[in-house]
């Protein structure tokens, strides 16, 4: 039996919106979390580390997103625990998120030119007030742009936690779809809302870029 | 101000010795940057390091405070071993100030920020107390009126006599300058080359890597010529342009002061 589509099914796909967003919000403060670490980890001293959080970001970045969240969800459901969809879906984001923002970062603190270190090292500072003091501030500068324009690729990525069950927007759009079977409606409909949430975004990026492209020196 | 001032009767070879660098090696890979380096700096004592390009100048003083780390030998730093434990490096390193060619001051601080944040983190100092300190060392180099002004605001001369400041508000024993002046425009040359003869008049014990060779002239009591990572010829200024021994100096010497 085919329903029509009437303004509750279009107020449905608004409201799944918010789930979206949280998945967004919960990957990003995560991946960003991780990804500090990992970035921190890329431009240790130490051989070991850097080796460690290589083959973590080659991993998570030269694999499909999917089969990450596929891994996540039925990786867990095979070891006894049962997680929720939102739950592997936030795992797997957060994870992949981590390997990209830690590989823009990594290139953030590496643009800080050398003598920023020698300074602050031949005045006896150590190695997290040099990061945190010194390193860090110059690096955000130059880092917000780019992880802004991350953060757009990022609310794009949570469409594929549909396919796990998981109901944000673009899983909406399938039940919706599925019910009134009107898809280029529903799914223009979709596509216009991810195109509401990014493009604003994008903008406030670009914005970045031009207030802060050019390090002060 | 400074570190008191040696008895000028004391001659420098008589005070003790402030650095020993006894059969230096350095390697970059298998490039031989530093062979068998030997060198004793005095407490008190001014040494300009001279030489041609690539001839281990920077990497020579770098080694001191271990910027870079070297393979052979041994370097003692008012006692302490360079290399031998992390204790003994913040030491040598808190101990140790260093003014870089490209001044490599932290442009997100302003000139106060820069100046104290080191007292703060590495001596532990309050605020009140780095901050009396850092206008004392601004003071000293003659701009104390540009302390809440960012790095990027400032000339060229400016901004290097900022970073003397800013080692010098660790109460250094020893400073190491690796071509302080050669970024400068020539007329900022003069108000840098005046603020390290205060510093060299004052009794602080210094290590200039420099082709100033009228600040030799006046304030060395040793020059040392390098060339190939060896110490080719050292002596008082004095001697050492009048009678330059090895045919290498002679060249160099040549190219330097008539150009
Ligand atoms: N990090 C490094 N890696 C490899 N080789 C290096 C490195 N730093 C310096 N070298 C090499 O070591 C040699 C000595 O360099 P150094 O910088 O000490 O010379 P310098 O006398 O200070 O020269 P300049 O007058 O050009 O500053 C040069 O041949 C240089 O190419
Ligand atoms: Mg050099």
């Amino acid at each position: 039996m085919i329903r029509q589509f009437t303004s509750a099914e279009f107020f449905f796909l608004v409201s799944a919106v918010r789930w979206t967003l949280l998945l967004s919000a919960i990957a990003f403060v995560g991946g960003a979390t991780l990804g500090l670490v990992v970035a921190l980890a890329r431009t240790s001293p130490w051989q070991w580390l850097r080796a460690t959080a290589g083959a973590y970001i080659l991993v998570f970045q030269g694999t499909p997103l999917l089969m990450q969240l596929f891994l996540v969800f039925f990786g867990a459901t095979m070891v006894g625990a049962s997680v929720d969809p939102l739950a592997a879906a936030a795992i797997g984001l957060t994870l992949n998120a981590a390997a990209f923002l830690g590989e823009i970062w990594r290139g953030c603190i590496q643009a800080i030119p050398k003598g920023q270190w020698e300074a602050s090292t031949a005045l006896g500072l150590h190695y997290v007030t040099r990061m945190r003091e010194i390193i860090l501030p110059q690096a955000a500068k130059i880092a917000v742009a780019p992880t802004v324009g991350f953060l757009v690729l990022l609310v794009k990525s949570t469409s594929l936690a549909s396919i796990i069950g998981f109901v944000e927007l673009t899983r909406a759009g399938q039940i919706v779809n599925n019910a009134t079977f009107r898809p280029f409606l529903v799914f223009g409909i979709v596509a216009a809302i991810y195109f509401a949430l990014c493009w604003p975004l994008s903008l406030y990026a670009r914005h970045l870029e031009k207030r802060f492209g050019t390090v002060s020196r | 101000m400074l570190t008191p001032a040696p008895a000028d009767s004391t001659p420098a070879g008589e005070r003790p010795v402030m650095i020993r660098m006894a059969g230096v090696e350095k390697y970059y890979g298998t490039y031989h940057a530093l062979k068998a380096v030997n060198l004793d700096v005095h407490q008190g004592e001014r040494i300009v390091i001279c030489g041609p390009s690539g001839s281990g100048k920077s990497t020579l003083i770098r080694c001191i405070n271990a910027l870079e780390h070297h393979q052979g030998g041994e370097i003692v730093v008012d006692g302490t071993q360079v290399g031998k434990s992390s204790r003994g490096l913040d030491k040598v390193r808190a101990e140790v100030g260093m003014v870089f060619q490209s001044f490599n001051l932290f442009p997100h601080l302003t000139v106060l920020q820069n100046c104290t944040l080191a007292p703060r983190k590495v001596r532990g100092l309050a605020p009140k107390e780095a901050e009396a300190i850092a206008m004392k060392y601004l003071e000293r180099v003659r701009i104390p009126e540009q302390a809440n002004k960012y790095p990027g605001q400032l000339s060229g001369g400016q901004q290097q006599r900022v970073a003397i400041a800013r080692a010098l508000c660790m109460a250094p024993k020893v400073m190491l300058f690796d071509e302080p002046t050669s970024a400068l425009d020539p007329e900022m040359v003069k108000e840098v080359l005046d603020t390290m003869i205060s510093l060299a008049h004052d009794g602080m014990t210094m290590i200039c890597v420099t082709h100033e060779m009228g600040f030799a002239r006046q304030v060395a009591d040793r020059v040392i010529f390098m060339d190939k990572g060896e110490i080719v010829e050292e002596g008082p200024p004095a001697t050492f342009f009048a009678n330059p021994k090895s045919e290498r100096t002679r060249t160099f010497l040549g190219q330097i002061l008539h150009h």
